[in-house]
């Protein structure tokens, strides 16, 4: 029995049960932020116990936990919860501007933590049918998330987003019923066909034919939720349009849980197929979202529309380095999951008090952030510098390992990634300069901004930039081992 | 050709699921569209009963049961209250150019089939044959669904697309678990519930059900 994997399930679980009584109270955001931190502290728990006695099946073989996704739940919950410490101020200010009613906030709570629970239940499962299932559950969560206000523009982008990530996961579906058949042989119907543990060990054994179609299928669902480029349309218009910290969750977590949906469906086919053909596609399809996303970076108006680019831009460079495999590769992947996911989420939770204070997302419009707040204006400036891969950050310390690894294995690629690296650090530092520093137009808040998570996630990417400690390093090595 | 009944009588009951999503993705009025997709999950459930009958597969008389509430009760009844509630019954779609839709559904019903055609010849089950007919129903459906401009027609194309991939599962593998299929179900039924709520929101913004309202995100 692992009393932990309950935990960290059931407290969202229950918390969205709460939410969804007492969401609209005025007391709601600080039971959503005790909510977050029970699931992070049940999440240490978890992390602890698997880093002492190694991996764990529990649950008559429902649930598994390994090095890689107890990273994966350990990151979720840490967002999580940083999450709520600064929605908890920021829809105060949405409230008390009138945009959103005591119901709304309600909705808001409960979805936010039923949104947290399919996460987790997507990475601790052991089954990839309910994986399947979770991961649609987490979009609908999404969805009713972005269209919280409900204007012509939100009610657009929740339409399209469910739309089209509806479609895909139903390509993801009919992925997962081919695998199924292909197990399904080796293993005999019923229940343990599907089970992961299963499957990993019968790898060789499964019809290639049919896996290799199979992960054309999961890829292209599973990609429509990772913003692979062409199946991105969905990703600029959901986290635009939605509250911030929705969008913050959205590139920092929901992206990352849909990515690891696609190693573990990776893993089984590189097994059986024994040839780097899932390789090759992640490669294509990584490179082709980096380059693009790069170029519709200079496009943007809506600063929050520029960051999702950001977003597909570095989800794209991930696939891409597990695409190319090895243990150095795979270790570059993991830690640029990290250090992207942290730094997207402190740059939304500073553009979100900015575009409050200027009253406008459109970034002509937000001018001189630094004069009325110093605070919001350096997080702002700091997470781009950050984002863009500018040493002493961490995301320098990955990007630079993801580039050495590919000018020895796949030279080809390497003069695409430094010119859309380029690109984009032009297209990014352009606009958010004169955004920082400059004459003002801000307005004063009505309730002071939260600002601790945005240095929080800062300084944690910035130690990893200087120092990664030993365990860290033996963690993400075993996890690189398990991905291949 | 020697086959035994029931492989014949799945394979008829196939041969209709494919000409009922034709039908679906010609039909203009929104009212005989809805009828379309009850009968197409009717005949779903009867290939699953016949496919449950034949090979012994207990679980899957669960399966069919699940489809029949869902597909052919619950959804089709909600889909009338709604349409009667935005009183859209007598609504006509105009569907640009009906003979290029039907021969696109042709030449990805040809893909379709190629795409199955190894899978199928390695399937161990006695309704492989079928495999290609059930991609080439989620195909179909999703013409459907890309060529509609109204939010109605469009979430009946999901709906579809759902039913073929049904049909895939127990035509490649006489069906999922149980457990997975429960999940799927709730996941439909979920979303149903919530594009309901959306489709009233869009008709409140935008006093139209028309997605051709909803293009004003794009890039410049």
């Amino acid at each position: 029995m692992n009393w932990q994997i309950y935990l960290v399930l059931g407290t969202p679980l229950l918390g969205s049960i709460l939410a969804a009584l007492w969401g609209h109270k005025s007391w709601a955001a600080g039971l959503n932020i005790a909510i977050s931190i029970g699931t992070f502290i049940a999440a240490a728990a978890l992390t602890a116990h698997i880093i002492s006695e190694g991996p764990v099946v529990t649950a008559d073989e429902q649930f598994f936990v390994d090095s890689l996704n107890v990273f994966l739940v350990a990151l979720t919950a840490f967002v999580s919860m940083t999450t709520s410490l600064f929605s908890r101020p920021y829809m105060r200010i949405e409230h008390a501007h009138g945009k959103l009613s005591d119901n709304r906030l309600r909705l808001f709570h409960s979805m936010y933590q039923l949104f947290v629970f399919t996460m987790l239940l997507v990475l601790l499962t052991n089954n990839l049918g309910i994986l399947w299932v979770a991961l649609e559950a987490a979009t609908l969560t999404t969805v009713l998330l972005v269209s919280l206000y409900r204007t012509p523009a939100s009610l657009e982008a929740a339409w399209k987003y469910f739309i089209l990530c509806g479609v895909g996961i139903a390509q993801a579906l009919f992925g997962t019923i081919l695998l199924y058949s292909a197990s399904e042989k080796v293993l005999g119907s019923g229940g343990s066909a599907l089970l992961w543990t299963h499957l990993e060990t019968v790898a060789g054994s499964l019809e290639p034919t049919v896996m290799s179609l199979a992960f054309v299928f999961l890829l292209v669902g599973y990609g429509t939720k990772v913003g692979l480029v062409p199946l991105h349309n969905w990703l600029p218009d959901a986290h635009a349009e939605g509250p911030t910290p929705v969008s913050a969750v959205l590139s920092g977590l929901l992206l990352n849980v849909a990515l690891y949906a696609l190693l573990r469906c990776k893993v089984l086919v590189d097994g059986a197929l024994r040839a780097p053909f899932a390789s090759q596609l992640m490669m294509g399809f990584g490179l082709l979202s980096v380059v693009v996303a790069a170029f519709f970076l200079s496009r943007q108006k809506d600063v929050k529309r520029m960051f999702a680019y950001s977003s597909v831009e570095h989800m794209g460079l991930i696939t891409f380095a597990f695409g190319m495999g090895g243990p150095i590769a795979n270790f570059a992947g993991l830690l640029h999951m990290t250090v992207h996911s942290l730094t997207k989420s402190a740059i939304f939770f500073a553009v979100g008090h900015a575009a409050q204070k200027a009253g406008t997302q459109i970034m002509d419009d937000i001018r001189g952030l630094m004069k009325v707040s110093p605070t919001v204006g350096w997080g702002l400036m700091l997470g781009s510098i950050a984002i863009l891969g500018l040493p002493p950050f961490g995301v320098f310390a990955s990007e630079f390992l993801i580039l050495t690894t590919a000018m020895r294995l796949q030279p080809w690629a390497t003069p695409f990634l430094l010119v859309a690296l380029g690109v984009a650090f032009a297209a990014v530092f352009s606009k958010v300069q004169p955004m920082v520093f400059g004459e003002t137009n801000a307005r004063r808040l009505p309730h002071p901004p939260a600002l601790v998570p945005v240095f929080a996630h800062l300084a944690i990417v910035l130690t990893l930039g200087f120092y990664i400690p030993p365990y860290l390093v033996d963690w993400y090595r075993e996890a690189a081992k398990l991905i291949g | 050709m020697n086959l035994p009944l029931s492989s014949q009588i799945i394979n008829l009951l196939a041969a209709m699921l494919l000409l009922l999503s034709f039908a679906m993705l010609t039909q203009r009025r929104i009212l005989s569209l809805i009828n379309l997709f009850a009968l197409q999950g009717l005949t779903l459930t009867l290939s699953t009963l016949v496919v449950a009958w034949s090979t012994g597969q207990h679980h899957l008389y669960y399966s069919a049961a699940l489809t029949f509430v869902l597909k052919v009760l619950i959804l089709p009844s909600v889909l009338h209250r709604l349409i009667r509630k935005l009183s859209a019954k007598w609504d006509v779609e105009t569907l640009i150019n009906i003979p290029t839709t039907m021969l696109v559904g042709i030449a990805l019903v040809i893909l379709a089939f190629n795409v199955a055609l190894p899978i199928s010849q390695l399937a161990g089950t006695i309704t492989k044959s079928t495999l290609g007919i059930a991609l080439a129903c989620v195909l179909l459906a999703f013409l459907t669904m890309i060529t509609r401009s109204k939010a109605v027609p469009q979430v009946i194309g999901f709906l579809a697309m759902e039913n073929g991939l049904v049909f895939a599962a127990t035509s490649a593998t006489y069906g999922m678990p149980m457990v997975v299929e429960f999940g799927i179900a709730l996941d439909v039924m979920v979303g149903m519930v919530i594009l309901g709520v959306f489709i009233f929101q869009i008709r409140e913004r935008f006093d139209s059900l028309d997605i051709r309202h909803l293009e004003q995100l794009k890039e410049e």
